[in-house]
């Protein structure tokens, strides 16, 4: 048994070497945005804790979502000050492992589970309004991991999807997920129009490897955290891959800012586990103008705040005031930045 | 095609009219879904609609699989509970109470049914239960019993049931002489009460019961042939005391006497996932071809049909807008013309009123 765990250690060992070789960014000469935070940012009612805060998102008032794995997958609801407000979904049979929340232009609510493998559209009040994927359902017994390849993609049925996202005319873009390895585009009533990728993971251009984060442009260019891969990919409004990032390291997560002139912010994330080097390789979050080039970055892990614990959501709505979300110190932190300059040549 | 004939015959003397309408030439009727059909409170939720019936109120009940099924650790045996509840709603669809909570048999909803005297009669999937409550929410009435320990049966097998075979074991499906299920989906009585359950997707059998709950016979086992199931999915018990087993595994709906005698199949409408016969004199039934929860793109539609098979029109199609339907598992058609519409797919109550 001694010499099982020894060899099993010494595999993750080596396995985890040359993985935070990769992670680390090749980006060199970047800027430091100067930044402050706001402590305690949040203020939850006696009682009321968060748990691995994977998701954070804000609508048009500035009232903040946050999807969260608790005792079962809850979904919190505070005010612009951090003032909680209200729990939506308690009970919902859609919340089982939490894994994105993001806000419409609408300011429709729509949760990412990774345990029900359900997409769920939210009203502002909070009453549901679609569904996407199917629950496998409890008749059939525990999830196993399957052995083997996973099963051929379906149109309909999603396998642990992580992250949504919207084009300015309404279609759905979902990145799905950890056992299929693709993206999908539904039309905003719910229809699948196209996918790209599939169930296998590839590394090619197109072919995804845990697609872990996704965001739409006001062009409609879909933007993907690449995760497995360490790179973004950036793709047409029809899912035509245009070209990928490979120098800003794990590829986890990114949030791109709405207006005239959009940000992107791309999460070199440290790793869960805090594997050792990690903390010298990663975790810094890039800010980029819409074309991809670089203009400045900030933040370092670290278990106190203003330390991250792996940032798994960005909430940009504000370019200089980011909400993020951490999954290993179970917090939510507000990020003020100092303005980086505008360069009107590469904004749009 | 001749058994056909004489059913229709001696069922309501119509003539050659079985053949003259298919599913694919069917009228479309039109029809309007009333948008929030139901309030619900804050804090409740629908997840996936197993089963939706009215009272002679016009009640509105709901079996929903929501909250979490769960299986608890550290003890003797995998012990499953949660996963469904049971809410009723009043004729204008504003909650009005939740029936049932924590209940032992509450897992995975298969349908909720009421009966003439009111009861509800409550069918769930994982425990193997069919379960009647009184009109004040009491338990009155129990068929099946939930297994001690349900089995991790993988993602091939049936909850509770050995792998394939009828619990109970004999024929394949066929279950046992007694009221223990393996499945069972949904139930109906005929005019003196008899109870009849589709006994389901572990077993395939029809089982009957006399009012009291004295078994009285089965019949089916797992097959395609003439009395045999893929799966029992949903039954209705016309007033003549006919039996209409939806075989939806087999696209097919078969038809026996009250005593399990076959009498035709209606081939013609695809997945029958949920069916319903309106009461009154002149009986009619919707069947509704469900989609799978994989594919939009295809079926979805309901087909009202008279009971010899004739299809008088068809309605909707598969999707997740208001007059589309996302796996239809449950149809209620106490008042001729309008109908409440239960959803595996998009986790609803549509009201459908047909013009």
């Amino acid at each position: 048994m001694t010499r099982i765990l020894a060899s099993a250690c010494a595999i993750v060992t080596l396995a985890a070497g040359p993985a935070f070789a990769q992670a680390k960014a090749t980006i060199a000469g970047v800027p430091e945005i100067p930044f402050t935070t706001v402590p305690n940012f949040l203020k939850l009612p006696p009682g009321e804790y968060l748990g691995e805060s994977v998701a954070v998102a804000t609508n048009s008032k500035g009232n903040i979502y946050v999807f969260h794995r608790r005792d079962t997958t809850r979904l919190f609801e505070f005010d612009r000050n951090g003032n909680f407000l209200r729990e939506i979904g308690k009970g919902y049979y859609g919340f089982e492992f939490a894994h994105s929340v993001r806000v419409d232009k609408d300011d429709n609510i729509w949760t990412v589970d990774e345990g029900t493998n359900l997409v769920t559209k939210f009203s502002p009040q909070g009453k549901v309004l679609m569904v996407i994927g199917r629950r496998p359902p409890a008749i059939d017994g525990p999830v196993i991991a399957p052995a083997g390849p996973n099963p051929p993609a379906q149109k309909y049925i999603l396998c642990r999807p992580s992250d949504v996202g919207f084009d300015p005319q309404g279609n759905i873009f979902i990145s799905d997920g950890y056992c299929n390895n693709r993206v999908v585009k539904y039309d905003k009533n719910g229809r699948f129009v196209a996918q790209v990728g599939s169930e296998k993971a590839g590394n090619k251009l197109g072919e995804f490897n845990l697609p872990h984060g996704l965001q739409v442009d006001e062009r409609g260019h879909v933007w993907v955290a690449d995760r497995t891969n360490t790179r973004y990919q950036e793709l047409d409004n029809d899912l035509k891959p245009i070209r990928e990032i490979t120098n800003l390291g794990t590829g986890w997560t990114l949030c791109i800012s709405p207006g005239p002139h959009q940000y992107i912010f791309f999460s070199n994330s440290n790793p869960n586990g805090n594997p050792q080097g990690s903390w010298e390789n990663t975790g810094e979050i890039y800010k980029a103008e819409i074309d991809g080039t670089v203009i400045g970055k900030f933040g370092k892990p670290g278990k106190i705040a203003p330390g991250f614990q792996v940032v798994h959501k960005i909430d940009c709505r504000n370019p200089n005031e980011l909400i993020l979300g951490e999954i290993e110190s179970w917090r939510v932190q507000k990020y003020i930045l100092q303005p980086t300059p505008a360069r009107p040549s590469a904004g749009r | 095609m001749k058994t056909v004939m004489r059913f229709a015959l001696a069922l309501c003397g119509a003539t050659a009219l079985a053949t003259a309408v298919t599913a694919q030439n069917a009228p479309t009727i039109n029809f309007d879904s009333a948008p929030n059909t139901l309030t619900l409170p804050d804090d409740v939720y629908l997840g996936e609609v197993g089963g939706v019936a009215t009272n002679s109120r016009g009640d509105i009940f709901v079996y929903t699989r929501t909250g979490h099924p769960t299986i608890s650790m550290a003890s003797a045996r995998p012990f499953v509970h949660g996963g469904s509840r049971l809410f009723q709603f009043d004729r204008n669809g504003k909650f009005t109470r939740e029936i049932g909570q924590g209940v032992y048999g509450f897992l995975f909803a298969a349908q909720v049914r009421v009966d003439p005297q009111d009861n509800l009669w409550v069918v769930d999937e994982y425990s193997s239960m069919v379960m009647r409550f009184d009109p004040q929410g009491r338990v009155a009435f129990l068929l099946g019993r939930k297994p001690e320990s349900i089995q991790n049966p993988g993602r091939a097998g049936g909850g509770g049931g050995a792998e394939g075979g009828g619990r109970g074991g004999g024929a394949p499906g066929a279950g046992a002489p007694q009221d223990v299920f393996n499945r069972p989906t949904d139930v109906a009585w005929d005019a003196q009460g008899n109870i009849f359950v589709a006994d389901g997707r572990g077993n395939a059998r029809v089982a009957k019961f006399s009012k009291d709950g004295v078994f009285v016979k089965s019949w089916g086992q797992r097959g395609n042939a003439t009395g045999q199931f893929a799966t029992v999915d949903s039954i209705a018990v016309d007033a003549q005391g006919n039996v209409y087993a939806a075989d939806g595994g087999n696209q097919r709906i078969q038809v026996f006497d009250n005593n399990g005698a076959f009498k035709t199949e209606i081939k013609s409408v695809g997945n029958a996932q949920a069916i319903c016969i309106t009461p009154g004199a002149n009986q009619v039934m919707y069947v509704s071809n469900s989609n799978p929860p994989n594919d939009l793109d295809n079926a979805g539609e309901i087909y009202k049909m008279r009971l010899d098979g004739t299809i008088v029109g068809k309605f909707g199609r598969a999707g997740k807008l208001l007059k589309e339907f996302g796996t239809v598992n449950a149809i209620d058609c106490r008042t001729d013309n309008v109908l409440y519409v239960g959803e595996v797919g998009n986790f609803r109550v549509q009201k459908l009123t047909l013009r």
